[in-house]
């Protein structure tokens, strides 16, 4: 049926490059038909997005399209001009972004900003685009739709920002939209709402879709055709299916079996737990008027590692920074090592700060962009111990062996490594303290899938070797399967449930761990619709199988 | 909203008590009085304090100040210690002489170099660009008093289109007026015009590099309704707040160009006051220039807050 209809879209020998004459896209062509959904999959630097934008002839500044043709509905719309590139864009091809609260302006309302594009276009008057956009937003369940549009964009939540742009981006009935990261910004139970809304958007309108995203398990259950890219290069296209159980490139087949990782739980119980490092309870944390953390209490041990799980917003950060001292705590108590530690930062003393260490979710900016990779993991080495410099540099070469950076590093600087590189230069400097406790703040959430997997394996071998005990901070519970011993799951503030990871993972569940687990995709095609079927009868969720 | 607004008035406010303070204090420690300068060098003790008791300057300095600043708030700045006239009713003509001139450069300046900024934005490194910044550059760079008599040479001794003496009077006509004071508002408006437009091109180029810029690019829209729709009414603010300094500048910032062009603004009424140790026609200059510049900026602000709907309205 699919291969009778002639394709809306047809990219041939697309090629785009950069000022310098890097090659961003290289060679890339596909076909869509109406209905029919490509998935671009790939690691940050893949071109994804470029494509993406070069489906609607547009480059980001300093970027070109130098070679192969681009045809919407038939016209090859590179040889159009200017005028009519912008006939194109929105009218029959339109765009999802990332964030959807970036994309949309500040400083007009929503409903000014969904009727613009069909009253530029001349397709609506004013009132009718009005009257459309209205009807649009009940389509997508957005709340009070009739008043929904004379709200402004900060005024609104994530989620109910992203149906809006679905709506703006449907306004003109375009056949082509195209999906960039449409659901990454998102928290996975707000995720899967919007992933359903935009099936059923494709669905409804017979619109042919690019879908970006580094995701498997999520493309896998929106696209019909998987295209995996690397370095601006196709590796390999196919079906969903066959992407998903039969890959033939081993690109593919590494990004296929480290998503199928995530989903069962590798990490092996601890059942007599050692000697307790950290001890919080009862702990409160404010901000002014808003209680950030509600009576948490949690406990690890030496070679232990807890994970907080939690959407955004849900304290996980704040108890973090109440352990270290950043927050002062205004009630309860932390201890470590048996000893009370003081609420605030200032009055610990440096042995106190030297025993527990942090790690950042931005390697980027946790390094000083200044700074060779030697003085940063030197400074604690001398600042802790005292150490002569000829023996702050041998430490220096130590860590960096332990991490699995080449001793040369020392002299760059961090500006000059990957993201992956520079989280271990990271984990070294809170090596260097000899800590007890390294609290881990979603320290691969910056990162691709296949680097992620490798820092994991590194703090887990660092585990083995030294018996440190970690804090990890997470939106991801892939993650958690992984490593945690022990999982405390937090939403708006409280701890709900805490326990060794296989008994927070299995039934019986607290309702809400419940639901966060219900809404991590998987890496199987018929996921989403299981998982929608459940909720039909009477819109709430049946209880979900165990994973386990 | 309200608060917010309310906060900034009232700082403004609290802004203009400390100034006057400040302006207050700051004559009062300057050295010798207007009793030493009226009488010069040779004056004995007891003529000096004669004249001190007569000008009341032995009273104590708070008495002084409190007296001094309710009487300025009802209009009334005393007279001045050398002619003994009403410094209101000498300054008022001036000040309306000075505002006439900074509207005058105003009304050029800022529609002219708002819309320059936005055209240097949008054909950011192309030749109108670069044009627009050299000039710019170099128009912030010259002395203004170079520019004056630039503006002098050109256009009153060669070209011969305007009088190259700005002097006013009460009987003027409106249009001779304009006339008259053409050349002293283009050198102003060179002057400030160089600071808006750098800043309006800035900020405008700063919001086009926003994600939902790119969005508005990818809806289609021209590129006139992207930078008028989409970027311009994020970029207001600071230029708003550009535009306020500058003005400020126009009312408290031109003597140099008064005295080129001999032009009866408050700016020489002070300096005669400075040089004749004058202090209450120095405080009353300075009370009204620092009044404009807290005034202006306060509007500068509250419309900051109403141009963003963050602000205006809270979630």
């Amino acid at each position: 049926m699919i291969a009778v209809t002639k394709p809306v879209l047809k990219i041939t020998d697309l090629r785009v490059e950069n000022l310098t004459g890097a090659v961003l896209v290289d060679n890339v062509s596909f076909e869509l038909r109406p209905g029919e959904v490509l998935g671009l999959i790939g690691e940050s630097g893949a071109g994804k997005s470029t494509i993406g934008l070069a489906a609607m002839v547009y480059a980001r500044a300093g970027c070109s399209i130098t070679g192969g043709s681009v045809e919407i509905e038939g016209l090859d719309s590179r040889k159009a001009d200017a005028e009519g590139r912008r006939e194109l864009r929105g009218r029959h091809i339109a765009y999802v972004a990332q964030s959807a609260a970036a994309s949309f302006n500040p400083a007009h309302t929503i409903l000014e900003q969904v009727c613009e594009m069909p009253i530029q276009h001349g397709l609506m008057s004013k009132a009718e685009a009005e009257a459309w956009a209205i009807e649009l937003f009940r389509a997508l369940d957005l709340p009070d739709p009739d008043k929904f549009g004379s709200r402004y964009p900060h005024q609104v939540s994530g989620g109910q920002l992203q149906r809006a742009m679905a709506a703006m981006a449907i306004s003109c009935r375009p056949k082509i939209l195209v999906f960039d990261e449409p659901t990454t910004a998102l928290d996975v139970t707000t995720q899967i709402e919007v992933l359903a809304l935009i099936k059923k958007l494709i669905r409804e309108y017979n619109t042919a879709a690019l879908y970006i995203t580094h995701d498997l398990a999520v493309v896998a259950q929106v696209a019909d055709r998987i295209m995996v890219l690397r370095g601006g290069k196709e590796i390999e296209i196919g079906t969903t299916s066959d992407i998903l159980n039969k890959p033939k490139t081993a690109y593919a087949k590494a990004l296929v079996t480290e998503r199928k990782a995530a989903d069962k739980i590798s990490v092996e119980t601890v059942e007599k737990r050692g000697p307790s490092v950290l001890e919080v309870s009862n702990a409160v944390g404010v901000y002014g008027d808003f209680v950030a953390v509600k009576k948490a209490s949690l406990s690890v041990s030496k070679s232990e590692t807890v994970a907080v799980v939690g959407e955004s917003g849900s304290g996980k950060s704040s108890l973090a920074r109440l352990i270290v001292g950043l927050l002062p705590r205004s009630e309860g108590s932390v201890r470590f090592n048996g000893v009370d530690l003081p609420p605030a930062l200032k009055s610990r003393t440096a042995d106190n700060l030297r025993r527990i260490q942090f790690i950042y979710q931005q390697p980027d900016v946790a390094l000083n962009p200044r700074q060779t990779v030697g003085d940063i993991i030197g400074r604690p080495v001398e600042f802790y111990f005292n150490r002569s410099k000829p023996e702050v540099a041998k430490r220096v070469d130590e860590l960096l062996e332990q991490v699995g950076l080449p001793k040369d590093y020392a002299t760059r600087l961090s500006t000059a490594l990957s993201g992956g590189q520079k989280q271990r230069v990271s984990i070294a400097r809170a090596l260097a303290a000899e800590p007890d406790l390294i609290i881990c703040d979603e320290p691969t959430s910056a990162l691709d899938q296949l680097v992620a997997d490798e820092i994991l394996k590194l703090l887990k071998r660092l585990q083995d070797d030294l018996g440190v005990a970690y804090l990890f901070i997470t939106h991801d519970l892939g993650i958690v399967r992984r490593i945690a011993h022990r999982t405390a799951v937090m939403l708006r503030g409280e701890i709900i449930a805490e326990g060794p990871t296989e008994r927070i993972f299995s039934p019986p569940f607290h309702p809400y761990t419940e639901k966060l687990l219900a809404s991590v995709p998987e890496l199987r095609t018929d996921w989403l619709e299981e998982v929608l079927a459940k909720r039909e009868p009477g819109g709430k969720p049946k209880k979900a199988k165990p994973k386990v | 909203m309200l608060r917010l607004i309310t906060t900034r008035v009232v700082l403004g406010i609290l802004t203009l008590l400390a100034v006057s303070v400040l302006i207050f204090a700051a004559t009062e420690i300057l050295p010798g009085d207007v009793a030493s300068a009226v009488l010069g060098q040779g004056a004995t003790p007891e003529t000096l304090a004669a004249f001190r008791e007569e000008l009341g300057l032995n009273r104590p300095a708070y008495v002084r100040y409190l007296e001094w600043f309710f009487g300025a708030i009802q209009g009334d700045f005393g007279v001045a210690m050398t002619n003994k006239r009403d410094i209101i009713t000498s300054m008022t003509p001036r000040l309306e002489n000075t505002f006439f001139l900074a509207g005058y450069a105003a009304l050029i300046a800022v529609p002219l170099s708002v819309s320059l900024g936005i055209i240097a934005a949008i054909n950011e490194g192309k030749a109108v660009d670069k044009v627009a910044n050299v000039i710019s550059l170099a128009a912030i760079s010259v002395p203004e008093f170079f520019i004056a008599y630039l503006l002098i040479i050109i256009f009153a001794v060669n070209l011969d289109w305007f009088p190259s003496l700005s002097t006013v009077f009460a009987d003027m006509t409106f249009a001779k007026k304009l006339h008259v004071t053409a050349l002293p508002a283009f050198t102003l408006t060179l002057l400030v015009a160089a600071h808006m437009l750098r800043m309006t091109r800035s900020s405008v180029l700063s919001i086009m590099s926003q994600p939902y810029i790119e969005m508005a690019f990818l809806k289609g829209l021209s590129r006139t309704r992207v930078v008028f729709h989409h970027a311009l009414p994020n970029a207001a603010a600071p230029i708003i707040a550009v535009i306020a300094l500058n003005l400020a500048y126009l009312i408290v910032g031109v003597v140099v160009i008064e005295v080129v062009f001999v032009y009866p603004g408050v700016g020489q009424f002070m300096v005669d006051g400075v040089t004749k140790r004058d202090l209450p026609v120095v405080q009353a200059c300075g009370l009204v220039f620092a009044a404009a510049f807290i005034i202006l900026n306060t509007i500068a602000d509250v419309l900051g807050v109403l141009v963003n709907p963050r602000l205006r309205k809270p979630r």
